[in-house]
């Protein structure tokens, strides 16, 4: 395998990670306004993912890191030509980030009530624009030569790239619910898993129509043929068992094949991409490739070096840091933490 | 309307990125001391330093967050609006961008919730750990950004190829001369900044001889810290002013308002340029001090203005290579006329502590004023490095005004300055609301629940 395609898995694991990881911060921030009956419980909705956030959001600021790295073309064009798309994911996380830190250092209804609010909003630009981001990803966009972005914000926004959309924020926000299942304490937590039931049907109903259009939009069947094999099939299978394992109330079954549903969805995406980054909707010759956008050699084997010893050194640390924080949060006043 | 693009790229870069690093200094320094500080509690289990710890802990925490989501749009920015030079140094420029995110922030960010939240939940060794491991976390990821920093000053390790900077030795980059003196510099800067944050507010305490004890004890190691951190940035920031004359000798030439070559070369005591007529308009000088500062001897010749402009069109063509002079000759004084400073108040501060003369001295109600010297510092001594550098984004081998997004125009770019201005403008009045609100707060209790016991949908 060369270093190219080393570099293509490792941000497709990376952004896999980022989804997996924020993908439930943004569905419970989505969730806190409508979820929580009073302050008590939205404190302990923050909580769940109090410890975590920051962290995880690391993910997506190493995925942009490693694509500046190893593939300076592809973040080159793809920030410059989403600008206005990360303009607004940039705003939505800077005021997500604070308000998990300001909203309860003061005791008054509307200050909180505001940042909350924006916890919402922050969580849910986001959830959109990736999904719509991602769509364009295989949909293709004007690239012109020298890999420069010719259009404006709205060639983003069409039909298919607004049900991509639709599907990370429904797949996030049933991500959310689920998770909030398992952190919370029983009665809140069966509540929630009601709700995730409601979510899951609109979740399962764009992801379906979402797959129908690709066959329209993309060259799925140019990419991985008529049989797409077990990746993308995968996706939808494992998101009807969520449904099975949210109806009889199984969270932590449920969150695992939930996260299995984001791996394979966003795994087809990169597989219809592969071995192309971003698609020119313009022509072929000026797609962006992992060969035409890729650092040198030197560089991408110094840092295949550097990841394999750091990911799995990563990942130990954030996994330890779940198991710590691994019960069940209750509105015991003494315990929850403001 | 190119020229409209660049400008408010520029003003868009200096706006985010001098505003990110008001709060880094203070993260990087503040974590440092409330380690210190709960190792001390965890060593001696004495009260009052887990009050402190949790006291300067809670301001902490407020600009470690600003510090997070500010830090966000750097990274980002780089390919959003200077995608020309992603392009031209990505497989460079990129890599200590990623490999700061992965050994550096994964590590903030990931025990900055262990400990926050747990306080009660895991041992105290281990929540000791965590915090160290923030500082420590902060101060590599100040590392790597330096690496890539000192790049653009002073480019190391690479051959051009296809018009491109390709990485050829990942060892020069990491060992540039330039990584060291700047990465000491502005750790230490940090250190200092912390150091003042807390000593200020320490000392507005004490003047109203509140909470005492805990006052006391924050000063004195705020004194100590600072005073030992401030003189290292003097003394490498001089090394630092030697590096410069070497590698970037237009920088330093600006800086000191230096039209002519001159062995021994004068400081400038206050000069007065007209940039466009390359003539002073006011001038006092002290003769061949700039060379002892230069070579630490009164003599040695340092190049004027004018010689390394005419040197810069015989190597690179014709062009203007140089920066503005008057930002570069202010911000280098208000930099290094606050570090004295500094360094003056923290001698005074750690006389008074070794006196046991805090609380009689008078003069103590001036001492919260100290918390601006830093800010001054910080910022202007990053307006020197970046500003100094112009035209040049990467020295020598790529302007600035060649390394912008060709698509982006300037209706997106109008509406991002005013977006991040509006929404920055805003935080940090909210950031220095809560500052000054928990730095009131002596018992650490934050406020609970409100009385709202409703839904957002009753």
């Amino acid at each position: 395998m060369n270093y190219e395609t080393i570099w293509f898995l490792l941000i497709a694991v990376l952004f896999i990670g980022y989804f997996i990881l924020e993908g439930f911060d943004f569905g419970v921030g989505i969730l806190l306004p409508f979820v929580a009956k009073n302050d008590t419980e939205r404190r302990m909705v923050i909580n769940s993912i109090g410890p975590h956030w920051d962290g995880n959001e690391v993910w997506l600021i190493t995925a942009g890191g490693a694509m500046f790295a190893a593939f300076p073309n592809w973040y080159a064009t793809l920030f410059s030509g989403f600008y206005i798309a990360f303009f607004l994911i940039l705003i939505a996380l800077i005021l997500r980030g604070v308000a998990f830190e300001f909203r309860s250092k003061v005791a008054d209804i509307k200050w909180r009530k505001f940042w909350d609010w924006s916890i919402f909003f922050g969580s849910i630009i986001p959830a959109i624009l990736w999904g719509v981001a991602f769509t364009n990803f295989i949909r293709g966009v004007p690239i012109g030569e020298n890999f420069v972005y010719l259009g404006t914000f709205w060639d983003l926004i069409n039909i298919y790239s607004i049900i991509g959309g639709l599907v990370t924020l429904t797949g996030f926000t049933v991500h959310g619910a689920i998770f909030l299942s398992m952190k919370l304490e029983k009665p809140f937590a069966s509540r929630i898993n009601n709700l995730a039931m409601k979510l899951w049907f609109p979740s399962i109903f764009v992801l379906l129509l979402f797959v129908v259009e690709t066959y329209f939009f993309t060259d799925i069947i140019d990419q991985l043929g008529v049989n797409p094999g077990i990746v993308p099939i995968g996706a939808v299978l494992s998101l009807f068992v969520v449904g099975w394992f949210i109806k009889i109330n199984r969270n932590g079954w449920a969150f695992f094949m939930n996260c299995l549903t984001i791996i394979f969805s966003a795994s087809t995406i990169f597989l219809i991409l592969y071995p192309r980054v971003l698609v020119s909707s313009i022509d072929p010759i000026y797609n962006l490739t992992i060969m035409n956008s890729a650092s040198g050699e030197y560089t991408l084997r110094i840092m295949t070096i550097i990841a394999l010893i750091f990911v799995p050194i990563v990942i130990a640390y954030q996994a330890w840091t779940y198991w710590v924080f691994r019960k069940r949060i209750t509105s015991d006043p003494e315990s929850l933490h403001y | 309307m190119n020229e409209i693009v660049i400008t408010l790229s520029r003003w868009q870069f200096a706006l985010t990125t001098v505003y990110h690093f008001f709060f880094v200094p203070l993260t990087i320094g503040l974590a440092l001391i409330v380690a210190i500080m709960q190792t001390i509690y965890f060593k001696t289990g004495d009260q009052i330093y887990k009050q402190m710890t949790k006291y300067w802990g809670k301001l902490f925490l407020i600009n470690f967050a600003m510090g997070v989501v500010t830090g966000i749009v750097m990274e980002f920015q780089f390919g959003m609006n200077w995608s020309e030079y992603s392009r031209f140094v990505g497989d460079i420029f990129g890599a200590p961008l990623a490999i700061e995110a992965l050994l550096a922030f994964f590590l903030e960010s990931t025990f900055i919730g262990v400990w926050v939240f747990g306080w009660d939940k895991i041992s105290k060794r281990l929540h000791l750990i965590s915090i160290w491991l923030v500082a420590i976390g902060s101060t590599l990821s100040a590392f790597w950004i330096l690496v890539a920093n000192s790049f653009m000053q002073s480019p190391m390790g690479f051959v051009l190829e296809n018009g491109r900077m390709v990485m050829n030795d990942f060892g020069a980059l990491v060992s540039n001369p330039n990584v060291w003196v700047q990465f000491t510099h502005t750790v230490l800067g940090g250190y200092t900044t912390g150091a003042m944050f807390i000593l200020g507010i320490s000392a507005y305490f004490l003047f109203r001889k509140e909470q005492v004890d805990l006052f006391q004890k924050s000063f004195q190691i705020a004194t100590i810290i600072g005073l030992i951190s401030v003189f290292l940035v003097i003394l490498v920031g001089h090394s630092q002013g030697q590096h410069m004359v070497k590698t970037q000798p237009m920088k330093m030439a600006a800086a000191e308002a230096l039209w002519e070559s001159e062995n021994p070369a004068s400081f400038s005591i206050i000069s007065i340029v007209d940039q466009k007529n390359q003539k002073d308009v006011f001038s006092i000088r002290i003769p061949a001090v700039l060379s002892l500062l230069s070579y630490n001897r009164f003599e040695g010749e340092v190049r004027g203005i004018k010689d390394i402009q005419s040197e810069y069109e015989q190597i690179y063509g014709p062009g203007n290579y140089i920066p503005p002079i008057t930002i570069n000759y202010w911000s280098f004084r208000v930099m290094v006329g606050s570090g004295f400073l500094m360094f003056f108040l923290t001698s005074l501060g750690l006389y008074l502590v070794m006196k046991k003369k805090v609380l009689s001295f008078k003069l103590i109600k001036y001492f919260p004023f100290v918390i601006v010297l830093p800010y001054l510092a910080n910022t202007c001594g990053w307006i020197l490095t970046e500003v100094g550098r112009q035209p040049w984004v990467v020295f020598g081998y790529l302007q600035t005004s060649e390394a912008i997004s060709p698509n982006v125009t300037v209706g997106m770019l109008w509406l991002s300055v005013i977006g991040f201005t509006v929404i920055y403008g805003a935080l940090m009045a909210v950031d220095v609301y809560l500052l000054s609100k928990y730095a009131k707060k002596i018992t650490v209790d934050e406020p609970k629940r409100t009385e709202d016991e409703k839904s957002y949908w009753e």
